[in-house]
């Protein structure tokens, strides 16, 4: 057998054992070395699974037989081409966030506590890798809850004692998610006495005109849009980004709540199909107007926001809107949008939250609780530290969806969804609650800018090894503005071959 | 079988599960949130392994003379649950116990107190 056939497995494998390896090893350096090690491996393994998928006929996707037993009645892996792309984004923003962890972490958390946060990490990376990779409906939920307790004791490790408060009340409501989600697999199961994704679906057909079928469905949906803090259900979001280490927060709103956005895709364009999703249900419509509500009532919620990360958590609730929002289309250009937001809108907020971690590491002084990056301590904090602060502009300008950055792209694609439909007024809403985004983005340039800096401040650069990381995202977020063929491309493959299935 | 008592085991799973959400949502008191949270996963055991169950089913081990057995798959799939239940019923009474540190109380209300008043101390506005 040979190393490229067991990829697949590899992928969950390596991050998973890296865990318990580094819990037995004790140390922050070692279990630094270990996880980073690991996550950057998983990256090389996500990279390898991408071309695999490239060079199969489009629709088609790498099946992995857990212990060589045949679906389904064995777990099977199944990589097509959307879950190739959520692997990138997820263990490419591990790989940067882990690399830029050494020397924020540091500062933020307890030396003693060091080896955990990797072991942590480690178990929370192997967690979300493996709710886009496995094909079987009971082993997403298992993967959600090890990511999520995983996260809990993340959020838990920052220094502030309201940090507590944020992991409690998130695992209140994110085990009441998951609980959702099982009960909705749960009505899924007795319909078609099958686990397996493909086969369920299949199964499905047969059976689709049932209550339970609907359920199910609203179960899922409820539990999964708790998950991906969808307006209404978000309460969770703004304290646990907050009081999270820098890090954790950086990765956390890359990845998590993007995982969850592509579990409901999953569910509804592959097990459920549109017909039912679509049809049966109001469900589009409620979509629409819950993702109408979280563009504008989030976004203007942040104007207000006196806390820098607090004020971009709640620009995170505002940016899935418009995730959320291309998925209510129900069509190849809305789906497309989502899923290129989930990529454009991961980076430019990992890069945002990466360089907020250099303010907060700049005004820590060492063994001290680290400062809230209140407005009243960013004044004038362009002279003291002009890269970090363009970078945030720069990011930010992605947030608004100026042409030319990754933001604009998304933007685009669903102004096209939603002409495609008709719906002029949607094209309005789009562009004006882009503006609620200027209106916060312009709120930290100007304090950042134009207020005066405090009498005898002089310069001040977050170190070098916080610097790389993050700059690194916020070229991407150019990058990926101008060179549309990575990202728009896959996306626009996957959409086509998830609208395609049912069709 | 009359349907009342085939319906007898979803009548207790929405009962516990409609239990457990009043409870997380009505106490202010983190440990009994948790009793709630255990009571919401509970009732999910029970509609998973109660169908498992077929009358007149004998264990799932072929046998001669067998024809009729019980499916073993939920309570496999209920036994990974369980162990899910009580990592999270153990991190939440964790995170209570340092909360109760942190803060010397383990009712909501109080410690919503507690942050406010520190905020206003701060100068910090919402």
């Amino acid at each position: 057998m040979s190393l490229a056939a067991q990829l697949p497995a590899l992928q969950v494998a390596l991050p998973l054992l890296a865990a318990p390896l580094v819990v037995l090893l004790r140390h922050g350096g070692l279990a630094c070395t270990v996880v980073t090690a690991a996550a950057w491996a998983a990256f090389a393994t996500a990279l390898g699974l991408w071309l695999q998928v490239g060079q199969l006929d489009p629709g088609g996707a790498i099946s992995y037989q857990m212990g060589s037993w045949a679906p389904p009645w064995g777990i099977e892996y199944r990589v097509d081409r959307l879950a190739s792309f959520v692997l990138l984004l997820v263990s490419g923003m591990a790989a940067v966030v882990l690399s830029y962890s050494r020397a924020s972490v540091e500062r933020e958390v307890p030396r003693e506590l060091h080896y955990l946060y990797y072991a942590m990490f480690a178990l929370c990376l192997a967690g979300l890798l493996g709710i886009v990779i496995t094909g079987d409906a009971f082993n997403i939920f298992v993967f959600i809850e090890i990511s999520s307790l995983a996260t809990y004791v993340l959020i838990a490790l920052g220094r502030d004692r309201r940090a507590l408060t944020a992991a409690y009340q998130y695992l209140i409501m994110g085990s009441i998610g998951a609980t959702f989600i099982v009960i909705g697999i749960g009505f899924l199961y007795l319909m078609t006495g099958t686990l397996n994704l493909a086969d369920m679906a299949v199964r499905l057909r047969e059976v689709e005109s049932y209550r339970p079928v609907l359920v199910a469905l609203a179960f899922l949906t409820v539990g999964i849009s708790l998950k991906l803090a969808l307006f209404p259900l978000h309460l969770w979001l703004p304290n646990a980004y907050t009081y999270a280490p820098s890090a954790v927060t950086a990765f956390l709103a890359a990845t998590a709540t993007k995982v969850s956005v592509y579990v409901l895709i999953r569910f509804y364009y592959s097990v459920f199909g549109e017909s039912l999703v679509f049809e049966q249900l109001p469900l589009p419509r409620i979509m629409l107007w819950l993702s109408l509500m979280a563009m504008f009532g989030a976004s203007f919620a942040a104007i207000f926001k006196h806390n820098l990360k607090r004020l971009f958590a709640y620009s995170s609730v505002g940016q899935i809107g418009y995730i959320t929002l291309g998925l209510s289309f129900d069509s190849v250009n809305g789906l497309t949008a989502s899923i290129v937001h989930l990529f454009n809108h991961g980076i430019a907020k990992g890069a945002i939250f990466l360089l907020i971690g250099g303010i907060v590491a700049s005004m820590t002084t060492r063994d001290a609780v680290p400062p809230a990056p209140t407005f009243d301590r960013l004044a004038g904090l362009a002279k003291r530290m002009p890269l970090t602060c363009f970078g945030i502009v720069l990011a930010g300008l992605s947030l608004i969806g100026v042409p030319g950055t990754a933001g604009f792209v998304t933007k685009w694609y669903l102004i096209l969804a939603a002409m495609e439909r008709g719906q002029w007024w949607l094209v309005g809403a789009i562009v004006l609650s882009s503006l609620l985004a200027v209106a916060y983005v312009w709120r930290f340039v100007e304090v950042a800018y134009f207020h005066a800096a405090p009498a005898g401040s002089k310069k001040n650069e977050a170190p070098l090894s916080l610097l790389i990381p993050a700059w690194l995202l916020v070229i991407a977020t150019l990058w990926f503005g101008l060179d549309t063929s990575f990202t728009v491309g896959a996306a626009l493959d996957a959409a086509q071959e998830l609208v395609k299935i049912r069709r | 079988m009359s349907t009342l008592a085939g319906y007898f085991s979803y009548a207790v799973t929405i009962f516990l599960l409609v239990a457990g959400l009043y409870i997380i949502i009505a106490q202010g008191n983190l440990i009994k949130k948790l009793v709630g949270l255990s009571l919401l996963q509970t009732s999910v055991y029970l509609l998973y392994i109660a169908p498992g169950k077929l009358v007149g089913g004998t264990a799932p081990i072929i046998a001669p003379g067998q024809q009729i057995y019980a499916n073993p798959l939920p309570h496999v799939l209920i036994l990974t649950a369980i162990v899910v239940g009580v990592a999270t019923l153990a991190l939440g009474l964790a995170l209570a116990v340092r909360i109760h540190e942190a803060y010397g109380s383990i009712e909501e209300e109080e410690i919503l107190e507690k942050d406010n008043a520190s905020e206003d101390a701060e100068g910090v506005r919402a």
